[in-house]
């Protein structure tokens, strides 16, 4: 008998069943196909409000939101960022078609380059698969449009938001991503992130800036 | 077993925990902060109640088909490119992790935080064997870099001052100028960040626990406010998940449930900054990720727990909420609790994974004040397990000879109530009269065990049931 074969034979006799017990395996199999909604907080449902909502949860959690009416305002706000924090103007992003499209070439002096990071970028640039509104929370996903890496290692995080795709409420979130990779199958990473990253392990002395980026900075793009 | 164990000497642990000066400074702390921001959380969603009910079935639901959700989560780990490996001890999780390590050749391994990994005494085993472990939240490097375990599961550096990590980074990072300023705990938390960057993209091996399994997705879930544990994950070639059999859900809704009470129970965060989901290795087409994906499932006694009085504990999602709001544990610490589990979430569980012969102590270590119930976000009922356990352990004649004399002297009056009525209302006249000036005592006969840490109060002449009949006249 395999090790796996003694803990579930272990479950089984600790719970008194065999396994084989037909409304048992019906029970599981319609919990994993249907996948239901449990209790949803009502804060982010109302629609006229969730960018609001959005917008203040972010703020809750030390991050920032600024919004730009087009996608072609994306390259100068970025710039605008990185000047009024001293910083170089140098970005990295991947290669996500929707930050491909913007009119990088209007920020002349904007280094702007593409893949993922080994560590040496001061910022970064992504663009989120969608938020929700109820935390201020962003949902990346991996892959060669927005590399991992690059939620992580820079210093500070600007992510790309479109307006429509900010959802109420995670669950949405997760039925839009079903649509969009398939029932059952995920990328290698989705992340979820809410503000910049912190700590508190001297004296509960909340610190920004633990391991990952100490600034995070989403811009909207409303239409 | 795994971690040294030291729960034996509870009482001992705790004298000496109550007369440490530095400690009670930082225990402070805990009372101070964890308990009014959970409070606010809670108050700030309407829905909380109903969350917490919702995570407390959902658990349930699971522990009840936990052998089919288990298969479900391994088929889909398989077909996602990643590997489950079942270990039924910590010796068995220790030697599969360290295989995988040498496997990829690794001699360094980063780490995210995981109490599973505490509990098996990983660090160790793999120091042993030439692969050098680090790890990598703030609090974890502390307690790494002074030879201690967590004394809480979500804040295991929460005994200690800004002084003493002070002195513990000046004798560790003996690299750095001497004469540097490290007053500010902003100059601490960069220091760390700037020696942990290095060692996150050196590591061969990358190993953190997991908040969550999804059988759905055959995804692991963790939780972080660092973000080290995404580094620890994604930068190494490999990344091994440790993790144990009851930290499967069904579904990505069902994890959703439990993530909004996870953090507002934990720290009175509306949710932590990252709440990372990795499904199996690297795709074909990603730029970055570990090409190898690899969980470790532990049952470690978990399994002979379901179907028994202490299966609810299973629910338990590790947020400290029971710890925080515990009057022992903000008298005493985490590791007066002698293993890996301190306050009363360790009370009941460290007794079903070490046994009662060792943990005895911690069951005992509660006022039943009922708070830990209370916040619970999955609502289990840790005093009345706590009570199980006691009763246990006087069952199996495990209980000091003083407790069981004690308990038989009460209960030869107990079962005779004039007698008892007698007896009460001669001491309580007797007491009455001696203490009457001072109405306390700083020192009673028997009774040291009380009256060394405070006075004990003078009967004001009669029983309350003497009172009571009186008062229905």
């Amino acid at each position: 008998m395999t090790t796996r074969d003694t803990i579930l034979a272990s479950i089984r006799r600790s719970l008194g069943v065999s396994g084989d017990e037909a409304p048992r395996r019906a029970a599981v199999a319609e919990r994993l196909a249907r996948h239901p909604h449990g209790v949803i907080p009502a804060r982010g449902r109302r629609e006229q409000e969730r960018l609001a909502v959005f917008r203040s949860m972010v703020e809750l959690a030390a991050g920032t939101v600024e919004e730009v009416a087009r996608g072609d305002g994306v390259p100068a706000a970025v710039a605008a960022f990185l000047r009024a924090h001293n910083l170089p103007l140098a970005v990295r992003r991947g290669a996500d078609a929707r930050l491909d499209a913007m009119p990088w070439a209007r920020e002349r002096t904007l280094d702007v380059a593409v893949g993922p990071s080994d560590g040496s970028d001061l910022v970064a640039l992504s663009h989120a698969f969608g938020a929700a509104a109820e935390t201020g929370t962003l949902m990346l996903t991996s892959g060669a449009d927005n590399p991992t890496t690059l939620n992580f290692l820079p210093d500070s995080h600007i992510v790309v938001l479109q307006a429509s795709d900010i959802a109420g409420d995670y669950e949405t979130l997760w039925g839009r991503l079903r649509e969009r990779y398939g029932a059952g199958t995920m990328p290698r990473t989705v992340n979820w992130i809410t503000g910049p990253s912190r700590s508190a392990d001297i004296e509960q002395t909340l610190i920004l800036g633990a391991h990952g980026p100490r600034r995070l900075h989403v811009i909207v793009v409303k239409e | 077993m795994s971690a040294p164990i030291t729960s034996t000497r509870f009482k001992q642990n705790a004298r000496e925990a109550l007369a440490d000066a530095t400690l009670q400074q930082a225990l402070k702390f805990v009372e101070v902060n964890f308990i009014s921001r959970r409070r606010e959380a809670a108050e700030r969603l309407p829905e909380f109640e109903a969350l917490r009910d919702a995570a407390r079935d959902i658990k349930d639901h699971t522990l009840a088909h936990l052998d089919l959700y288990l298969e479900a989560y391994e088929r889909r780990v398989q077909a996602a490119g990643g590997e489950v490996h079942f270990a039924l001890t910590a010796e068995e999780a220790r030697d599969i992790v360290l295989a995988i390590c040498r496997q990829a050749g690794a001699k360094t391994v980063t780490k995210g935080k995981s109490m599973v990994s505490e509990e098996i005494g990983l660090n160790a085993h793999l120091a042993a064997n030439g692969v050098t472990p680090i790890e990598t939240d703030l609090g974890e490097y502390l307690i790494q870099i002074r030879g201690e375990m967590p004394s809480h599961i979500i804040a295991p550096a929460v005994h200690l001052t800004k002084d003493q990590i002070e002195a513990d980074f000046r004798r560790v990072h003996a690299h750095l100028a001497p004469d540097r300023s490290l007053v500010e705990p902003t100059t601490m938390l960069t220091e760390a960040r700037n020696v942990l960057r290095e060692r996150f993209l050196a590591a061969d091996v990358g190993i953190t626990g997991a908040n969550f399994l999804v059988a759905e997705t055959g995804t692991s879930i963790i939780v972080t406010n660092e973000g080290n544990g995404d580094l620890t994950q994604t930068l190494p070639k490999v990344h091994i998940v440790l993790a144990t059999i009851e930290k499967l859900v069904p579904t990505l809704e069902d994890a959703t449930q439990l993530l909004r009470v996870l953090a507002r129970s934990a720290t009175g965060q509306e949710i932590s900054v990252y709440s990372t989901f990795s499904t199996g290795p690297r795709r074909a087409s990603d730029p970055d990720g570990p090409a190898e994906y690899h969980v470790v499932i532990l049952d470690n006694g978990r399994s002979a727990m379901l179907g028994g009085a202490f299966q609810d504990m299973l629910r338990c999602i590790r947020c400290g909420a029971c710890m925080n709001h515990c009057p022992i544990y903000h008298a005493v610490g985490g590791h007066a609790y002698g293993w890996v589990y301190p306050g009363p979430m360790g009370a009941v569980l460290t007794p079903s994974l070490i046994g009662i012969e060792e943990a005895g102590h911690l069951p005992n270590a509660s006022t039943f004040c009922g708070r830990c119930e209370e916040v619970c976000p999955v609502r289990i009922p840790l005093p009345r397990m706590m009570r199980a356990w006691r009763e246990r352990e006087f069952e199996r004649h495990l209980s000091p000879a003083t407790v069981r004399s004690g308990l038989a002297f009460w209960a030869y009056f107990a079962t005779r109530p004039r007698l008892y009525g007698a007896a009460t209302a001669m001491a309580a006249f007797a007491l009455g009269l001696i203490g009457r000036l001072r109405g306390r005592f700083r020192w009673l006969p028997l009774a040291q065990g009380w009256t060394r840490h405070r006075d004990f109060p003078a009967p004001e002449g009669s029983t309350f049931q003497a009172q009571w009949r009186r008062r229905k006249r």
